[in-house]
């Protein structure tokens, strides 16, 4: 059963078409990558899903639901989340604030009962912290708690960004390159997580992501892309084998190459 | 070295850390209550001034250092708390009603201006802001049925419950009240979803927004909460002055505000508390010492103002936490003594921001 749904979008920067007519569809329950060489468009599906950026052509169904003309701060709302390819998150904030922020979209007292920090305003305050616990022990983020984002090395950081898109408890999250600037061994550890938000948590991902080690290690499906267009789209083994990958990121003919 | 064990989520959510928070601001609070019976008429006047700035000062904090949207109108909005409580005053109404309708009329003011404003940041939300503050002021002058114009305005002495405050020490208590219940509403505020939101957009609006955060809608609230706090001081500030002219709520007051915030600490309650202090003391420092500058600085016009603006920039500069941020490095010394390094306080290197998406 699929949980999105996109259409035939388009993006078009100036003269560039930065995403060109992609349709590709998100099964529940699996971890979907988008792989593709720089500037091929990957980061702007996002922003489009997200809403930042509005498509000109094509539909987003998610859920049933038809979010294409959704404002960006309601596509929370409807359950998607996602992080950011260099860390979006709120730095003069400490980390439990972050993910207290995350759970902005369960807020729902009113402002008065803000105002006066009302019993009501206080129960809702303990219940968004027993969430967030929760995904400060799903993440193992125990010892930085109460430290400010700022002081944290981008390791951590990381990390969590997805902790606070888990506190959306979203049922589709969208990772944008998750394991950039990370080692090898933190790669490896984002994989397992990645692993354990499908398998324990049972959201799906849709991941934007260069390191082929962690796209094989997590995905169900690939698509690939180059200049805005659809190339190729199946299991990892499948993708990477296409000759149109190959020669998307090695360039030129196989022919001539041969 | 302090360490807090927390056993339960309420210790979070309160407003007092520890028992050493209610030991010092009691002390605080009962100091601020039996000064006026220790002190001269003139000290307890100056530190009602103190505590109306202060007020205006968490106004403005909650607007620039906790949503991060500048404003070099807020002195607009203490002339329009002014004149509203004083004109009410003049018809007959009684205090304890024109009080918070100050602060709600300003509020509304507030969200009016803030909502045009809503996209723009910056350089361009401060001259915005400016314009505004100047048209008010020409608003004050121009109005001369209401306002008075450049003859003045005379404010009534008011009373609360059959008591005229009509020396320095009624007023003085009453804002310390309302400087308490601000700081008690601000730090709610900042304790509660409303305030983590306004903190996210300070940080990061393409994240916030994400998140779910209305950025229109928490935007125009906090101009309207920094608006209603800062009415509310101006109401204060009418029974200060007693006499209203148009020229007294001038862009050189709203860069005052701007210097409560930004040498108090940007992002901090304490920091409004300092800044304030320091504002409404310089101007005394400089009548004092002005007689004894060498080469005639003294004598020089606009000396107050250069001032300020120097003092600014230095603070800007050199020591970005403010007077807040050089009273926790105190702390810590003290704290940590002796394991204080040079590197302590130094902020690690922050990384590339992503691609802004404006």
């Amino acid at each position: 059963m699929s949980l999105f749904e996109a259409q035939g979008i388009s993006v078009r920067f100036g003269g560039i078409r930065a995403v060109d007519d992609v349709s590709f569809e998100v099964r529940k329950g699996e971890v979907f990558s988008i792989i593709g060489p720089n500037g091929a468009g990957k980061t702007t599906i996002f922003n489009l899903i997200s809403r930042i950026y509005n498509s000109t052509d094509g539909k987003l169904i998610f859920d049933g639901q038809d979010i294409t003309k959704t404002p960006p701060n309601q596509v929370a709302g409807v359950g998607i989340a996602r992080t950011f390819q260099n860390i979006e998150l709120f730095p003069n904030a400490t980390l439990l604030e972050n993910l207290l922020i995350g759970r902005h979209r369960h807020s729902s007292v009113g402002l008065l009962s803000q105002l006066a920090f009302l019993p009501s305003t206080r129960r809702a305050e303990i219940q968004h912290r027993e969430k967030a616990e929760d995904v400060i022990a799903f993440l193992g983020l125990q010892r930085y708690r109460d430290a400010l984002i700022a002081n944290l090395p981008y390791g951590v950081r990381k990390v969590v960004e997805l902790g606070r898109a888990l506190c959306i408890e979203p049922k589709l999250l969208l990772l944008d390159e998750p394991s950039s600037g990370l080692n090898v061994e933190e790669t490896e550890g984002m994989g397992f997580w990645i692993d354990d938000i499908k398998k324990d948590l049972g959201i799906t991902v849709i991941m934007v992501e260069h390191d082929m080690a962690l796209v094989n290690q997590v995905s169900d499906r690939v698509m690939a892309l180059n200049y805005g267009k659809v190339i190729a789209m199946g299991t990892p083994r499948e993708v990477q084998t296409h000759p149109e990958v190959i020669k998307a990121y090695l360039g030129g003919d196989l022919e001539d190459a041969a | 070295m302090r360490y807090l064990f927390r056993t339960e989520y309420r210790q979070d959510t309160s407003l007092a850390r520890h028992g050493g928070d209610f030991f010092w601001y009691g002390l605080l609070l009962v100091a601020m209550i039996v000064i006026p019976m220790l002190m001269g008429e003139f000290y307890v006047g100056e530190l009602g001034g103190v505590f109306i700035f202060a007020i205006a000062g968490v106004g403005l904090m909650l607007l620039v250092g906790y949503t991060g949207l500048i404003s070099l109108g807020h002195a607009a909005f203490l002339g329009i708390g002014a004149y509203v409580n004083s004109v009410l005053l003049a018809k007959g109404v009684p205090f304890v009603i024109t009080l918070p309708v100050a602060g709600l009329f300003t509020a509304a003011c507030g969200a009016a201006i803030g909502l045009p404003t809503l996209r723009m940041s910056g350089l361009y939300l401060a001259i915005a802001t400016l314009a505004f503050g100047s048209i008010v002021g020409t608003v004050f002058q121009k109005w001369t049925s209401v306002t008075g114009g450049f003859d003045g305005f005379p404010v009534p002495t008011p009373t609360i419950l059959g008591f005229g405050l009509d020396g320095a020490t009624g007023i003085y208590y009453v804002s310390l009240v309302v400087l308490i219940f601000v700081l008690w509403v601000t730090a709610n505020i900042l304790r509660s979803p409303m305030g983590r939101a306004m903190v996210a957009i300070r940080d990061s609006e393409v994240s916030a927004q994400s998140m779910g955060i209305n950025l229109a809608r928490y935007k125009a609230l906090a101009f309207a909460l920094s608006a209603g706090m800062t009415g509310l001081a101006g109401a204060l500030f009418a029974h200060y002055v007693r006499f209203l002219a148009p020229d007294a709520f001038d862009v050189l007051l709203s860069v005052q505000f701007v210097t409560i915030v930004f040498v108090g600490g940007l992002g901090s309650l304490h920091g409004a508390i300092f800044g304030a202090i320091f504002v409404r003391l310089l101007p005394q420092f400089i009548a004092i010492v002005r007689d004894d500058l060498p080469f005639g600085i003294g004598r020089l016009p606009g000396l107050e103002p250069s001032l300020f603006g120097l003092v600014l920039v230095l603070v800007i500069l050199f020591q970005p936490g403010g007077i807040n941020g050089l009273w926790l490095k105190l702390k810590h010394w003290f704290t940590a003594y002796p394991f204080k390094r040079q590197t302590s306080s130094r902020r690690q290197k922050s990384y590339a921001k992503s691609e802004r998406l404006r």
